[in-house]
């Protein structure tokens, strides 16, 4: 006869070094195995919303900038797209070529902190510094570019707000240079691992069905083996005119799915993020960038919903214009969020110390949950 | 090294107030509190890696407050978080130093008016030693903040209260 036990509720975070940020995790453990996780959010809810009602549409870039802090490029982007779709104004050619090239660096920024934190919570600590020093090489392209290395405000409804440093051009070619066999040193060190193969391959399976079910978007869904990424999908900027692949997750040491499949995608889409940098690299033509800004933004009453491949999956605005200076309301659509959902799924049977390889496989930016 | 290795090999006194050697001592170690917050913890996590190596100031993170010497409150506090921050607090043994890294934490930063669950300052909960400002300050200013800190318990005296 089996003996009734009680499930034990196990706080976690939101101090914890693993959560990355300050998420609370309520596991409900049956023994070692987890029964049921329940995520507790809102210790960083900075009242995105509100500040965007009260702002006018150019004040309101900062704000995006501190959503998704990991990637802020590409958070302004998918804003100023949307708010110049409500206006109806078209942007020169030489902003498009560097609005991608400062999104597609700011990707490959993005990943090397996922894939660094995801490999220091397993106990890989040696990869995070190597990585952190090739992102020190991408910060340096920022801040030569506009001065801030982490919240940059750069790219400005109609244009951006510096144009490139005339040395630009070379040292990115110099990074596409040093960066791309460090990617090799990486797989070396990390990827193929044993021990970190150990840890992730197997653990956590998110099926396909389960992820479109919860709506599951970017490197987590394509992990699971769908190649569905907007900058093909719903085609936005000029990544029409770019040659690059969509990796999705194989199971090459596990099943399709699982952690290191995850982790493994964002690995390949560094690689094709260097070729589409590569490719606009040569073709920036010349001109202004601040040729389209308008004096006073002030759009037509309406809606628009837009959407761009944040790192993190599908970044989703909807704006609200009444006709006035400031937008009505700005909902954001972050794919952390979303993505978070699905965690409780996969953390069901696993042991306590998956929980951890799991969250950092999906890698969520608390500041995005929250807004 | 091999001179100051045979001036200490037999059994040589070295003089020092107690004062001056505990303050050498705890300055050289500030353990910090393994605890991000928001953007600012990017940037601290970028100090703490390999290009600004936080590390040769003797600063490693902990990641129970009990071990700590030191919180680096690195982003904006909700209200929501701030009764968790004062537990934390509390949870560390004396002598303990807080330094508010960044606006957020400073006054409340760019959520300062119509942030209405954005603590307008960290000093409204626990006492702060060190402010370090900037939005998010960059690793050399967090840097600086340490050493301002460093001075900081430099000059304290046993005598006198700590915190």
């Amino acid at each position: 006869m089996a003996l009734k036990t009680e499930t034990m509720i196990l706080n976690m975070g939101p101090q914890h070094p693993s959560t990355h940020g300050v998420l609370r995790l309520e596991l409900e453990l049956d023994g070692e195995l987890i029964v049921n996780v329940k995520p507790h959010i809102g210790y960083l809810h900075r009242c995105f919303e509100k500040h965007a009602e009260a702002m006018s549409y150019p004040q309101v870039i900062p704000y995006t900038d501190r959503m998704d802090y990991l990637a802020s490029m590409y958070n302004n982007f998918g804003y100023v797209i949307a708010v110049e779709k409500l206006l109806g104004i078209q942007v020169p050619e030489r902003v498009e070529y560097i609005r991608v090239i400062m999104g597609e660096l700011q990707r490959i920024a993005s990943h090397l902190v996922a894939i660094g934190t995801n490999g220091l919570d397993i106990g890989a600590f040696t990869p995070f510094l190597y990585l952190f020093r090739d992102r020190e090489k991408i910060l340096s392209l920022f801040e030569m570019t506009c001065g801030a290395r982490l919240l940059y405000n750069y790219m400005w409804v109609g244009g951006l707000s510096h144009d490139i440093h005339p040395d630009f051009v070379r040292l990115t070619k110099e990074f596409i240079n040093y960066f791309r066999p460090t990617i090799t040193e990486l797989n070396n060190l990390l990827t193929f691992n044993k021990i970190f193969i150990e840890r992730t391959a197997n653990i956590g399976v998110l099926p396909l069905d389960t992820a479109i079910n919860y709506g599951v978007t970017g490197p987590s869904l394509r992990g699971s083996g769908l190649a569905f990424d907007i900058r093909k999908e719903d085609t936005y900027s000029i990544y029409d005119r770019f040659d690059f692949e969509i990796p999705v997750g194989q199971g090459l040491v596990g099943t399709v799915g699982d952690s290191w499949d995850r982790y493994y995608v964002r690995i390949l889409e560094m690689e094709q993020s260097l070729r589409i940098i590569e490719q606009a690299i040569d073709q920036i033509p010349d001109g202004d960038v601040k040729a389209a800004i308008p004096k006073r933004i002030k759009p037509p009453k309406g809606t628009v919903y837009t959407r761009v491949e944040n790192p993190r999956g599908e970044l989703g605005y909807f704006i609200i214009s009444d006709g006035n200076l400031n937008p009505f309301r700005v909902k954001v659509r972050a794919p952390s969020f979303v993505n978070l959902e699905v965690f409780g799924e996969l953390c069901k049977g696993h042991l306590v110390a998956d929980v951890i390889a799991i969250l950092g496989s999906i890698d969520i930016v608390l500041g995005e949950v929250d807004r | 090294m091999g001179l100051l290795d045979k001036e200490f090999s037999d059994g040589n006194v070295v003089i020092a107030k107690v004062d001056d050697l505990f303050n050498w001592a705890r300055l050289s170690s500030v353990w910090q509190l393994g605890f991000g917050l928001a953007c600012c913890a990017i940037e601290m996590m970028a100090t703490s890696a390999s290009h600004y190596d936080f590390d040769r100031f003797g600063v490693i993170p902990r990641n129970t407050p009990r071990q700590a010497d030191a919180i680096i409150i690195s982003g904006t506090v909700t209200l929501k978080m701030a009764t968790r921050i004062k537990r934390l607090y509390e949870q560390i043994p004396d002598p303990k130093y807080i330094i508010s890294m960044g606006s957020c934490a400073n006054c409340g930063g760019p959520y300062w008016e119509h942030g209405y669950h954005v603590l307008k300052g960290i000093d409204r909960v626990i006492p702060v030693d060190v402010y370090v400002p900037g939005c998010p300050p960059r690793p050399e200013a967090l840097l600086e903040g340490l050493l301002k800190l460093q001075e900081k318990i430099r000059n304290e005296s046993l005598r006198k209260k700590t915190v």
